[in-house]
């Protein structure tokens, strides 16, 4: 199957072992995107990888940036202000919604609902043309910076948003009349691809696959970072382990998102969005004119960017497909010695030969849907 | 806070291993520990077992050019009911790298070692299935190693000659 099978959404392969229309045994063959990032990390000072970082996993491409950034703020100790934390809330938020439509769209377009591509699209655009009035790049948004984010929000900006977050659960309630009791859906995901709790830590996924087999991890409630800790949010958890549960789990999490993306507009911070700290950020362009000093952390930190100490650092946030890690070590110079990313779809995508033993051909399709892996991610 | 159940994990594991605990450190809130590569399974399923340490996250490598042994291979788990994490930590030498696998102990280790195998060139004893994963079968070369350079491809100049090609051939 592959590797330009429309269902895996990117380029993989996958041997499977057939007795008629039963897998008995299945080999992903992943890489067909590997394009080194790894590698490149190594040759770019701290800043310029931000920019590879969002290409990894382009559905959820702030929730890369803030991983990147996180993990090096990690390593230099520079703290990020409350601003800078909530901007950095809200675009995760509008990524995951973003990530989930556009799931819920080509999930449903491989198993027949063609009608619902097109309303999560639309849906989706609206998430895009926030990222697209903020930071100018609909997808690629590279917007976060060591200690902060690269720009303020822009005047009418949340206006927009509480728009998106107004006309979203209507959209979602649409959404769900259409699939969550339609009998087919219900005979194309109930009790396919069933994954125990016990199976599913053992296998290593993350995220909503790992939710919806009744594991109550969430990296934003276990280890909350960005202040996730201030908003008030449930995590949804299923019982069943099965495709429509994870169907389930993406539905409840945007509503979820939606909760956290109000909160976020209602208590949003004044102050500044990048840290003060002249040796990391930029300072601002007034102060250019007037200050000698501003001009020499301009210039260092333009030509060359700043050190970070010897050591090695794991940070790790949520992204919609579960845990998205980044492994940094550091021999002090301004570049990462290795960056090593966990990503979630990798790790989710190794479950795939033990879910996939002993079902039908169709439901390869279904249960590689409810993964949801996203190949760059994977193949990075 | 409350106690912090990993404050004294380096002392168990240097009580019960011994000398296999060779380094620990805490950098940056994150523990390590860097363990004798023969007792590395053995410290795996101490660790899975009696300390609760489930869910892998993942396994890399660290090419470390003037070292001698040159590689670290790092294996970084957590324990979902704590909320703890360690990594751990060994060391491969040159020219043949090769460290114990822990697929036996943790089984979500098995492609995170294959792509340790594929990108370093380090060997994982006793994992069931050690192909390369992310570059195609035929490559040659371990990309991450630090002396695989990452980009450029070899140039013939005019006065060399590349096995059955003739320099006028590429020039076309």
């Amino acid at each position: 199957m592959g590797p330009h099978h429309p269902s895996t959404h990117g380029v993989l392969r996958v041997r499977l072992k057939l007795d008629g229309e039963i897998v008995r045994d299945a080999d992903a063959d992943i890489g067909y995107l590997h394009t080194g990032f790894e590698k490149s990390f190594e040759d770019k000072t701290y800043t310029q990888g931000i920019t590879f970082s969002d290409r990894m996993d382009y559905l959820a491409p702030p929730i890369n940036n803030v991983g990147f950034v996180s993990a090096v703020e990690k390593l230099t100790g520079v703290d990020v202000p409350p601003r800078a934390q909530a901007i950095r809330v809200i675009m995760m938020e509008l990524a995951r919604v973003s990530s989930h439509e556009l799931w819920l769209g080509t999930t449903g377009l491989d198993l027949g609902v063609y009608s619902g591509f097109f309303y999560a699209w639309r849906d989706r655009d609206l998430a895009l043309d926030l990222n697209e009035a903020y930071s100018g790049v609909r997808m690629m948004t590279s917007f976060t910076r060591v200690g902060g984010v690269a720009w303020d929000l822009p005047d009418g900006w949340l206006d927009q948003l509480q728009k998106f977050i107004d006309v979203m659960p209507a959209r979602l309630d649409d959404f769900e009349s259409m699939l969550t009791d339609n009998p087919i859906w219900h005979q194309r995901l109930k009790g396919v691809g069933v994954i125990s709790a016990q199976d599913a830590i053992e296998a290593g996924v993350t995220g909503p696959v790992l939710r919806a087999s009744g594991v109550n991890y969430d990296v934003r409630k276990a280890f909350p970072y960005c202040g996730y800790e201030q908003y008030d949010f449930e995590v949804p958890v299923g019982q069943n382990g099965d495709c429509y549960d994870r169907y389930r789990m993406r539905v409840a999490e945007m509503r979820q998102s939606l909760r956290i993306l109000q909160q976020a507009v209602d208590n949003l911070p004044g102050g500044p969005w990048i840290t003060s700290d002249r040796k990391v950020a930029l300072p601002p362009r007034s102060e250019l004119s007037k200050s000698m000093e501003a001009v020499i952390h301009q210039f260092r930190l333009v030509s060359e960017g700043f050190k970070g100490p010897v050591g090695d650092v794991y940070a790790f946030v949520e992204s919609p497909r579960g845990e998205l890690g980044f492994y940094l070590v550091s021999d002090g110079t301004n570049k990462p010695y290795r960056m090593k990313v966990r990503p979630p779809s990798f790790c989710n995508l190794q479950s795939l030969r033990k879910l996939v033993q002993g079902v039908l051909v169709a439901d390869v399709i279904a249960i590689m849907g409810s993964l949801d892996f996203i190949l760059g991610d994977c193949d990075r | 806070m409350s106690v912090n159940p990993t404050d004294t994990l380096v002392q168990r594991l240097g009580d019960r291993f011994k000398t296999a605990v060779q380094e620990s450190s805490d950098f940056r809130g994150d523990l390590s520990v860097v363990i004798e590569p023969g007792a590395l399974v053995d410290v795996a399923r101490y660790l899975k077992a009696e300390e609760g340490f489930d869910y892998l996250l993942y396994a890399t490598a660290v090419d470390w050019p003037a070292r001698d042994p040159r590689f670290t291979v790092v294996w970084e788990v957590r324990s979902l009911a704590a909320k703890t994490r360690i990594r751990i930590k060994t060391t491969a030498a040159m020219p043949d790298p090769h460290v114990p696998s822990l697929t036996s102990v943790w089984t979500a280790a098995n492609w995170h070692e294959r792509e340790t195998w594929d990108l370093f060139g380090i060997k994982f004893d006793g994992h069931p299935d050690l192909r390369r994963i992310l570059m195609p079968p035929t490559w040659e070369g371990f990309p991450l190693r630090k002396d695989y350079v990452s980009f450029g491809e070899p140039v013939i100049f005019s006065d060399q000659k590349l096995e059955g090609l003739e320099p006028d051939a590429i020039r076309g």
